[in-house]
């Protein structure tokens, strides 16, 4: 029987850009259905009912919500190819507690410095903080995976599409404090098509932010 | 998969008790520190210089942090015994998404009710809300594991112990909007593993009487 796989996307999430990676690396032929977050479809109410957020997973008709836990849950299904969690405990309890603190972190703070309010100098102090704990996790290793990407490149590459918007709502510059990670940002484009398939362009995405504080009414 | 077994524990906290119970679901020896959160000492600003925070399991001297993942590595090592989550990959993912749904709520909700400030009525509202999604998702099963303790059972039975707090510093009855949950709280207490690893209510209480000040009751 043929797999049915269906993702409910939008394109500038972040978290929908870990499961394009995902699907991509593992080879998975899939439908994307793109959502309008101001006016969500009966199909993602209805397939996420609790959270009632993107991405979705739907194989064969089954859904599964939460970023991480559709990638783990890819990982598993699709074991054949590009592993994304090591096997031994270990290494898989550290490759799960960066993904979970990407995910404490990361967006909260992103969000912070587009909105650009008065705790925007605090956010871009905790980015850089945060980046640089990263950036200590990585070491010398090409990728947080090791010599292939795994659960924490995944989990954090869609961010850095995310740099070039910070960049520019607060008037500073990632690379300057975080070289070594914007190095292994291009590094993952760059090798992975799957990544590249996945990131919109930086300038999309800023266009979309621009947008976006309009509609909000914070530009 | 023996070896030394370290757990860095406070007491009360839920998240330190959902190590003890999958510990003492799989029957695992192991030497509990209690941590003095107020004045938190070398031992564990070096096992956790992330977060800085309890639980943290030192296996053969290797640190593993967050209840969560602490639990699932336990499940792992110890896999022959008492299995916490599914091996089926779907029913798997249902298991996390439901710790996960425990994990963005409860605390939070709890801790807003329990520090009694103006948005304690709003929380009691969506922890009755959240607790009843949850008796919706136990359903007829006896455990959210099914037919034993499983991963949901231990991500959320911590929070029991903190009830009758939740229900003394808000004047309301959990008992009364989620009878089913209560009486699976019941169901896990009965169970020699569950009440070896969990405080009584009480207890939990007296501490928070004690230590109102330190908990951000104002």
């Amino acid at each position: 029987m043929e797999d049915e796989v269906v993702l409910l996307d939008f394109w500038p999430s972040s978290f929908a850009m870990r499961v394009k990676i995902a699907l991509g690396e593992k080879g998975i032929k899939y439908e994307c259905k793109q959502e309008d977050l101001f006016n969500k479809s009966p199909l993602l109410l209805q397939m996420n009912p609790i959270h009632q957020k993107i991405p979705v997973l739907i194989h064969n008709g089954n859904p599964i919500s939460e970023s991480l836990i559709i990638l783990q849950y890819i990982d598993k299904v699709w074991n054949h190819k590009s592993p994304l969690l090591p096997s031994d405990p270990y290494r898989r309890s550290q490759s799960v507690f960066w993904a979970d603190y990407i995910d404490k972190k990361m967006y909260g703070i992103v969000r912070r410095i587009w909105m650009g309010k008065e705790d925007q100098e605090e956010a871009k102090e905790e980015l850089m903080q945060c980046l640089k704990t990263l950036e200590g996790e990585l070491g010398d290793k090409l990728y947080f995976g090791g010599e292939s990407i795994g659960l924490v490149d995944v989990a954090l590459v869609p961010f850095t599409t995310w740099f070039y918007t910070c960049e520019r709502c607060g008037d500073f510059s990632i690379e300057a404090g975080c070289p070594k990670l914007v190095a292994w940002a291009k590094r993952c484009k760059e090798n992975y098509q799957s990544v590249s398939d996945a990131l919109p362009h930086p300038h999309q995405i800023y266009d979309y932010v621009l947008q976006l504080k309009k509609k909000l009414e914070l530009a | 998969m023996a070896g030394e077994v370290v757990l860095l524990d406070f007491w009360a906290s839920p998240f330190a008790m959902r190590a003890k119970l999958a510990l003492s679901e799989k029957g695992i020896a192991y030497e509990c520190k209690e941590q003095d959160l107020l004045n938190k000492g070398p031992l564990l600003l070096q096992a956790n210089p992330v977060h800085k925070k309890i639980p943290v399991l030192i296996h053969n001297g290797r640190s593993i942090c967050e209840s969560l993942i602490i639990v699932r590595y336990i499940d792992e090592v110890w896999s022959h015994v008492s299995p916490l989550l599914p091996s089926d990959p779907y029913r798997r993912s249902q298991a996390l998404f439901w710790a996960d749904y425990v994990e963005k709520n409860i605390y939070d909700l709890g801790k807003r009710i329990y520090v009694v400030q103006e948005d304690q009525a709003e929380a009691k509202e969506k922890l009755i809300q959240c607790l009843k999604t949850l008796e919706t998702e136990l359903g007829d099963k006896l455990y959210f594991g099914g037919d034993g303790i499983g991963f949901v059972d231990v991500a959320l039975l911590p929070f029991s112990t903190w009830f009758q707090t939740y229900e003394t510093s808000g004047n309301f009855s959990i008992q009364e909007s989620c009878p089913k949950l209560v009486a699976w709280v019941e169901r896990c207490r009965e169970k020699p593993s569950v009440s070896e690893a969990l405080p009584h209510p009480q207890k939990i209480y007296d501490f928070y009487l004690l230590f109102k000040e330190a908990l951000g009751v104002k």
